[in-house]
């Protein structure tokens, strides 16, 4: 499984963990993304526009940077984020958070899918982060789209995979890779994330709220290669019972 | 003119090429499948899955997988009854033609064998339309032989115009056309599009098929995209067991099904399973090595890759084995049938495609399907 490898828009990773960078202080980033093994890191560009204390500065040598639009209301607002980021030079990896709404910071599909459209045919890896829905997936396809990052609860909420049968039905569904993002808040619940077939998980507050900062880094990480591991070993079966030696259904052909 | 000397794989003037690479990854994963490759153990995991996987699907076709029918039944029933309740629909075929222009080897209509051949009068076709419909069935099939000359897709439409008067569902089983032909057919009141590939494998295909349209394998393939670019609501897919490795066969069938539903999302699938049937002049046709539980082992493993999917169980079957079908995997019994040129009101005008095994009425399959504890449904379908 040494060639397992996650591919984005062309590019591979080896690491399935996506770490976020908001909520907690700037010198223990580097220690966080070591040890989970992150090989991308997000970060808001409202958050590397400052004169002091850019985020930018902490991240370390070599980690893929994925900026999102946080505070984009709209599509047109998260494209003109999207090439500020690409002109600061954070690269052509752009996560799409579009919200309405800044009490539950729900993501806005139709405009995310206006947003992908744009975005994808400017060139960019574009990771769109959305609620789950299977309609909006296949139209972020469509758009151009590198992967589909549906949410697993709301944003910062550590209530975990509430949306479960809804991403399921995404991984069966989107041939791209399908990254839960938001609302994972323990290591067992990412690994079950992972279990079910997701590509990726991308956490945050979950870290970035535990007593340990970096230990609880790890502790994600080895519990996201778990389920990848599961995933990819096929889950054992669940013996059904009451099966019995007779055959209800299918005696009628020896009749 | 198409004849041998054609290659099989070249589209031919009028037939319109449209931007898919569906066959490509059905014919590469039909060529990669070795039936025999798969072990009890692949077979128990396609049966533990959530969700059938193409790999699933594989094994469960697989000769692995004949020693665990009754557990593969169990699996298809409880999806069957999860999607479809116990509705079962009903319909029938109407064959309002039987001129065609093709020389496939295994067909009754094919263009070489000596037949009476007929076309029925617009008059004709209204009063068996009526006689069908005094049957109490509400959607009908509409077959023709594969001629456009004698059987024009102008023909077809005012057939399915006459047939909207008396039906609420309609269906078309005619040779493949073009996109913009089957938007006028689905204008004229059609919405469903049965196309049969007969065999996926490309080389066994050109040896069946020696002369006419039919012989262009990508053009018949494509058919079910094209329909519903048309507009169509509903595609059907089938081979005709027996032909080639039917295993192959049924995997390709599935998989083409399969891509097609992710490709259009919004399309109602449906699957036809005939096995081959003696025709008239040649009696020694038979499906081979497709018993009835290989047959009920493939219309299983389309129930569990596509649980949503329509199965429809023709009368090529017995009615024994058609009653315990249906309610397990099959969704869709005809009824009534008659595969003559007409013979629903007046005697058939022209031969049978191939012999029934079923002839049983619209009333008698009917009462069989409530014997079995399940619902008749005449429609559930409405055409906007």
């Amino acid at each position: 499984m040494t060639d397992d490898k996650l591919i984005l828009g062309g590019h591979e990773f080896s690491s399935r963990f996506i770490l976020g960078s908001g909520k907690y202080s700037l010198d223990l980033i580097k220690a966080a993304v070591e040890q989970a093994g992150a090989q991308i890191i997000t970060l808001a560009l409202r958050r590397a526009n400052s004169e002091s204390g850019n985020i930018l500065d902490h991240i370390p040598e070599g980690i893929t940077l994925l900026p999102n639009t946080s505070g984009a209301r709209n599509a047109q607002e998260a494209v003109r984020i999207a090439r500020l980021a690409r002109e600061c030079g954070c690269g052509d990896f752009v996560k799409i958070e579009i919200m309405r709404d800044s009490k539950y910071l729900l993501p806005d599909n139709y405009e995310t899918i206006r947003a992908t459209e744009i975005l994808a045919k400017e060139g960019f890896v574009v990771l769109p982060y959305m609620y789950p829905d299977l309609n909006v997936a296949r139209d972020l396809v469509n758009a151009g789209a590198a992967a589909v990052m549906p949410l697993g609860a709301p944003i910062g909420s550590n209530k975990g995979l509430a949306t479960r049968e809804f991403i399921k039905i995404l991984i069966q569904e989107i041939d791209l890779p399908i990254i839960v993002d938001a609302g994972i808040g323990r290591p067992s619940q990412a690994c079950e994330a992972m279990e079910m077939g997701a590509a990726a998980v991308m956490a945050n507050t979950a870290i970035a709220t535990a007593g340990d900062i970096p230990a609880m880094a790890e502790a994600f990480k080895k519990a996201i290669e778990a389920g990848r591991t599961a995933y990819l070993s096929g889950l054992g079966r669940v013996i059904d019972k009451g099966a019995s030696a007779s055959s209800p259904l299918t005696g009628f052909l020896y009749q | 003119m198409i004849d041998r000397n054609t290659s099989h794989m070249e589209y031919q003037e009028g037939m319109e090429r449209i931007d898919s690479d569906i066959m490509e990854r059905v014919i590469s994963s039909m060529n990669a499948y070795d039936p025999d490759s798969y072990t009890e153990k692949d077979v128990k995991a396609a049966l533990a899955a959530e969700y059938i996987t193409p790999e699933h699907f594989a094994a469960l076709l697989s000769p692995s997988a004949l020693p665990f029918l009754e557990e593969m039944a169990r699996k298809a029933q409880t999806e069957t009854r999860k999607h479809f309740g116990n509705s079962v629909s009903m319909f029938t075929p109407l064959y309002i033609a039987n001129y065609c222009e093709n020389h496939c080897v295994y067909c009754g209509f094919n263009c070489k064998n000596r037949i009476h051949r007929a076309r029925l009068t617009h008059d004709e076709i209204e009063r068996e339309l009526q006689a069908i419909a005094r049957t109490g069935l509400e959607e009908i099939l509409l077959l023709t032989g594969e001629s456009r000359h004698m059987s024009d897709v102008e023909y077809i439409g005012d057939a399915v115009k006459l047939a909207k008067k008396y039906f609420k569902n309609i269906g078309i089983e005619i040779y493949p056309l073009n996109s913009d032909e089957y938007r006028y057919l689905h204008e004229c009141g059609a919405d469903f599009v049965c196309v049969y590939q007969e065999t996926y494998n490309s080389d066994k295909y050109e040896t069946l098929h020696l002369s006419g349209h039919k012989r262009i394998y990508p053009y018949r393939f494509h058919a079910q995209e094209r329909a519903l670019m048309g507009g169509m609501r509903g595609v059907a897919f089938g081979a005709l067991l027996g032909l080639d490795d039917f295993r192959r066969d049924a995997f390709a069938t599935g998989l083409h099904a399969y891509y097609v539903q992710r490709k259009y999302p919004q399309a109602e699938i449906s699957f036809s399973c005939p096995r081959l049937r003696p025709i008239i002049n040649n009696d020694k046709i038979n499906p081979k090595d497709v018993h009835e539980p290989q047959l009920l082992q493939v219309m299983m493993a389309y129930r569990l890759l596509l649980p949503f999917a329509g199965i429809t169980i023709s009368t090529r079957e017995a009615a024994h084995f058609r009653d315990n079908v249906i309610g397990l995997c099959a969704t869709k019994i005809s009824a009534g049938v008659e595969v003559g040129v007409g013979g629903h009101e007046e005697e058939a005008k022209g031969d049978e495609q191939f012999e029934i095994s079923d002839p049983r009425s619209v009333d008698e399959v009917y009462q069989a399907i409530k014997a079995h504890g399940l619902q008749p449904v005449m429609n559930d379908y409405v055409y906007v």
